[in-house]
């Protein structure tokens, strides 16, 4: 009998995990011994960064999908379902579909995070977002008849994905606007949840400068409680008030209820180990990715580094041998600051970032790395 | 200060976190408490607790207690109105 992986969730981790594990054990899959079968609701595979640039019209939603059965390799078997609960003890997923339970010796779970802006009162009424592809279109249309006023840009719900695409918004908004001779009529005001404008305190100590230059107003500690869509209005957790013309928002972000039902994290995110990435509360089972409640950020090069090493832990498992590799939390992001320029950051567990000087190279590097991620989402770069 | 005198009603685990850092899972669950919520936050992080201390004072909740562990602090903040 076989041994089976199942992976469930074709986003960056689940396609990068599946295309590396089967390339590591395709002569055991060719033999028949083990079966790496990926599950995804949908058939296409989508970017969730290229979301960024579609209200600025530099993208469209169509940019962010592909084909899945175009990116995986044929040792993998792909399966389009929706998983609707797992059994830990019996060792098995359900389906949405008629299809019957299916068992696995090694589950992984990487199903990615959702938005609930729903979470926040008035905020689905009063505001918008780029976290999902109805969201990011909306925001397109609005911005693009967007001619003056006041422009808020407020992270709302964290954990969030993706740590830098709430500075790189209102970066490029200011480029954006002054390109288009608007910027005089046009405030933009960035709020953040804490002391200073970022979580990692070089990267707050970065940009809190070059919103100052770009002349973007910076609030901090403020964590919207609810929102009032007739008064155009922000009303936060430490009683602040702050009006509006248009109100672009990091949602609240959620795991799911197929990981509290399972019993593999209270919050809907996985517990795991940091480094091994196994769940905490259940045997041979593993997250990767957003959905994994690892002290990093929620960001697509977490989940591809996260799945290379899990790819060499579950490959030796298979083949019998003690596993030895572990996540070490490496992450990296590009920050676009407009004007045509970037940079970047690189950290993990241990290691705190250090942003580079902004340049064009960064920025055009970028723009082709959106392009290549398709070769890390078939697992050859 | 190594003995606690606070209760907590809800603890965030968010030792090792460094980003976005325990200051902000702490701001998720009060976001959702009702006032009267004692929540112990977990963080090995040095810099937790002034930044702790900081948004308490600026927000009007307190922060009632920090204990000191062995590889971890715990911090007690009450939801006030």
């Amino acid at each position: 009998m076989s041994e089976r992986v199942v992976i469930v969730g074709g986003g960056t981790a689940g396609s990068v995990l599946a295309n590396d594990l089967s390339d590591r054990v395709a002569g055991r899959i060719d033999d028949g011994d083990v079966e790496v079968v990926l599950i995804n609701e949908t058939e296409d595979h989508v970017y969730k960064p290229v979301w960024l640039y579609v209200p600025f019209g530099e993208k469209t939603l169509s940019d962010a999908r592909r084909p899945l059965d175009e990116l995986v390799g044929r040792r993998v078997d792909l399966l389009v379902d929706r998983v609707t609960s797992v059994d830990t003890e019996e060792k098995t997923v359900a389906f949405e579909s008629d299809r019957g339970a299916l068992s696995y010796d090694h589950l992984v779970l990487a199903t990615g995070a959702q938005v609930t802006p729903e979470e926040t009162p008035g905020l689905m009424e009063g505001g918008h977002h780029f976290y999902n592809p109805e969201g990011a279109a909306a925001l397109r249309e609005e911005l693009s008849s967007f001619t003056e006023g006041h422009l808020v840009m407020s992270v709302v719900g964290v954990p969030h994905m993706c740590p830098v695409a709430p500075m790189e918004f209102p970066l490029i908004a200011d480029d954006w606007f002054r390109k288009r001779g608007l910027r005089d009529d046009i405030e933009i005001t960035y709020t953040y949840p804490i002391a200073r404008p970022h979580g990692i305190r070089s990267v707050a100590e970065w940009v809190g400068p070059l919103m100052e230059q770009r002349d973007i107003n910076v609030e901090t500690f403020f964590n919207p409680e609810r929102v009032d869509p007739d008064e155009e209005v922000i009303h936060t957790l430490e009683g602040r008030e702050l009006s509006y013309d248009l109100l672009v928002a990091i949602p609240p972000h959620d795991g799911s209820d197929l990981v509290r039902e399972a019993g593999l994290g209270d919050d809907g995110w996985v517990d795991v180990d940091s480094g091994t990435l196994e769940a905490t509360d259940a045997e041979d089972v593993y997250a990767l990715g957003d959905i994994a409640d690892l002290p990093t950020s929620k960001a697509g090069s977490a989940a591809h580094y996260a799945a290379g090493a899990l790819a060499k832990r579950l490959a030796s498992v298979v083949r019998g041998e003690r596993p030895t590799a572990e996540y070490d939390g490496k992450t990296i992001c590009f920050i676009e600051s407009g004007d045509d320029e970037a940079t970047y950051i690189s950290f993990d567990y241990d290691e705190e970032p250090v942003p580079k000087q902004p340049s064009k190279l960064i920025h055009w590097s970028k723009l082709g790395y959106n392009q290549s991620y398709w070769l890390t989402a078939r697992g050859v770069l | 200060m190594s003995e606690t005198h606070a209760e907590a009603d809800v603890t965030v685990d968010a030792i090792g976190s460094s980003c976005p850092g325990p200051m902000m899972e702490l701001i998720g669950r009060m976001k959702t408490a009702d006032p009267g919520t004692v929540v112990r936050l977990q963080s090995s992080n040095a810099d937790t607790e002034p930044d702790v201390a900081e948004w308490a004072d600026q927000s009007g909740h307190e922060l009632l207690e920090v204990v000191e562990r062995e590889d971890h602090w715990d911090l007690y903040v009450e939801k006030h109105e």
